[in-house]
């Protein structure tokens, strides 16, 4: 059984991180204010509410957790399995994303992992993560 | 003065069969008149309304839908719509005005027609459309039970605990609903059918995950200077609380403490209670994880201890915290607001063959989202 397949929305908030994502650059928010990075993107700082600016971000990160799902909804996961993660960037922030370009069993928590774009439609972009090239 | 303490004087069920058609209303009607006649009630006798929300008939008014539908005319009427912890909110909400003087008899309904409506598949879709955030994790894929495996393996990673300590969850609760004759599922297991059952999203197993089924649970929340003309005893509210962290999973401050630490807190103050007080318990089960996660927040044991405990029988028929004794969300039915039914009636001693002693505490927990919003409620049989 499947649904249709979700595209993200590309809220007024958020432009910069997915016209980021159309360019291959993983745009995260930091407060000009605090200096804290925080994903997803908002109008203002969620730690002191100060105002945000996009930066890039090394789109380097840590597998904070995962799962392997094996009951996909929809089409873009074939039959499965796939890897639902937390991955914790090294700037901070946290993200839900999926691990690719490894076998889901080979996935593990502290994994060090980092950023690909996976295109879903000519407008939007969302950022994957895969392991570290050796 | 009036005494305006609140009880629960009246609880009552909607049947848990699935019948194509049926619609929310009617599981809520059912379980609203159940109510009723527990209570030894006429609807008239009602002046307040809370209810919660449907997925499968999705009312955006369904209080007033509900009010319209059994022909009542509420004075205080409100709907509730945070997930999961609902239930015990409609309590709280209730307890609150029957405190200040806006009602004195609040009828609480919680019912669904998700299973009838849509289907066990469709469920599972819709609800992940509105458990994942739209654009920042449902393009990703998660199921609603991957959502909670992501906690699940986090808890594992730290506490170095195996996957036996999500399994013997789902056997307690099995143990429990086989002593109950309307449990949907009935039949006992054992970890070895949950590791033999198909896995969902790793480490969850298809008996991880609590069953998609229609319901309707209803209670009535009474002044305490009402209650005594009650067929039934009254169940005292002696604390309530709540906690929120976040709405999304990638969102939350922590894998393993949620909004469910301070809410306990909060209920047990109000209560004068602490955890050893507390004869048995209701968690929320919609999976195995979270109620090694609510043992461990609500102070019933510390960090990490919760496999443990369960694995030491702690939770199970027999055990020192009986833990959802009528099989929960895992092997009852669905519907968070059936474990406040329940406490109620271990409460007063109508439990059958799942009676705990002479119970004479009882807590129950309620969450949404994942592991998002939380809600403790705390009942007694002595004020």
């Amino acid at each position: 059984m499947t649904s249709p397949e979700p595209v993200p929305l590309r809220t007024l908030d958020a432009q910069p991180y997915w016209d980021g994502c159309l360019r291959g650059e993983l745009m995260v928010q930091r407060c000009t204010g605090c200096g804290a990075y925080q994903f997803y993107p908002r109008v203002r700082c969620v730690t002191c509410a100060g105002p945000v600016e996009f930066v890039a971000v090394s789109g380097k990160g840590t597998v904070h957790s995962l799962t392997v799902c094996h009951r996909p909804l929809t089409p873009r996961f074939g039959d499965g399995p796939y890897v639902v993660a937390l991955v914790d960037l090294d700037e901070g922030p946290r993200l839900m994303t999926n691990i690719v370009g490894c076998p889901p069993e080979s996935v593990y928590i502290g994994m060090k992992v980092t950023v690909a774009f996976q295109r879903l439609t000519e407008d939007v972009s969302m950022p994957v993560f895969g392991p570290v090239p050796s | 003065m009036a005494d305006r303490t609140a009880a629960i004087s009246g609880v009552g069920e909607a049947s848990l069969r699935t019948i194509p058609g049926k619609s929310a209303l009617q599981f809520a009607a059912e379980a609203a008149l159940a109510a009723l006649d527990d209570a030894g009630l006429s609807k008239d006798d009602i002046d307040g309304l809370v209810t919660a929300y449907s997925v499968g008939d999705p009312y955006n008014f369904f209080a007033t839908v509900l009010a319209e539908y059994l022909g009542i005319k509420p004075r205080f009427l409100a709907q509730i719509n945070v997930g999961g912890s609902v239930g015990n909110l409609l309590v709280s909400h209730a307890s609150a005005a029957v405190a200040d003087g806006r009602a004195s008899r609040v009828l609480c309904v919680w019912a669904d027609n998700r299973r009838s409506a849509m289907g066990g598949n469709a469920t599972v879709s819709r609800v992940a459309d509105l458990a994942a955030h739209p654009s920042y994790e449902l393009p990703y894929g998660p199921l609603v039970p991957s959502l909670y495996a992501l906690v699940a393996n986090r808890y594992l990673h730290e506490y170095k605990a195996g996957p036996e300590a999500l399994a013997d969850v789902a056997v307690a609760a099995r143990a429990h609903a086989a002593k109950h004759p309307n449990a949907i599922k009935q039949k006992p297991i054992t970890r070895d059918d949950v590791f033999a059952s198909p896995m969902v999203s790793s480490p969850l197993h298809a008996l991880d995950c609590c069953l998609i089924s229609d319901y309707g649970a209803a209670a009535i929340v009474t002044a305490a200077d009402r209650a005594a003309d009650h067929a039934q005893e009254p169940v005292w509210v002696l604390g309530t609380g709540e906690g929120t962290t976040h709405e999304f999973i990638s969102q939350a401050p922590s894998l393993t403490s949620f909004g469910a630490r301070a809410s306990g807190q909060t209920a047990f103050a109000q209560a004068g209670l602490t955890p050893a007080d507390i004869d048995v318990a209701y968690l929320y089960d919609c999976f195995t994880i979270t109620v090694l996660v609510l043992l461990e927040e609500l102070g019933f044991c510390g960090p990490g201890e919760a496999a443990a405990m369960v694995g030491e029988g702690v939770i199970s028929p027999g055990g020192r915290l009986p833990v959802n004794t009528h099989g929960g969300l895992l092997s009852y039915s669905n519907g968070g607001f059936l474990h406040v039914i329940e406490a109620v009636r271990q409460l007063r001693g109508q439990a059958g063959a799942r009676q705990v002693g002479a119970a004479e505490t009882a807590l129950v927990h309620l969450q949404g989202g994942v592991l998002s919003t939380h809600s403790t409620l705390i009942l007694g049989r002595q004020r």
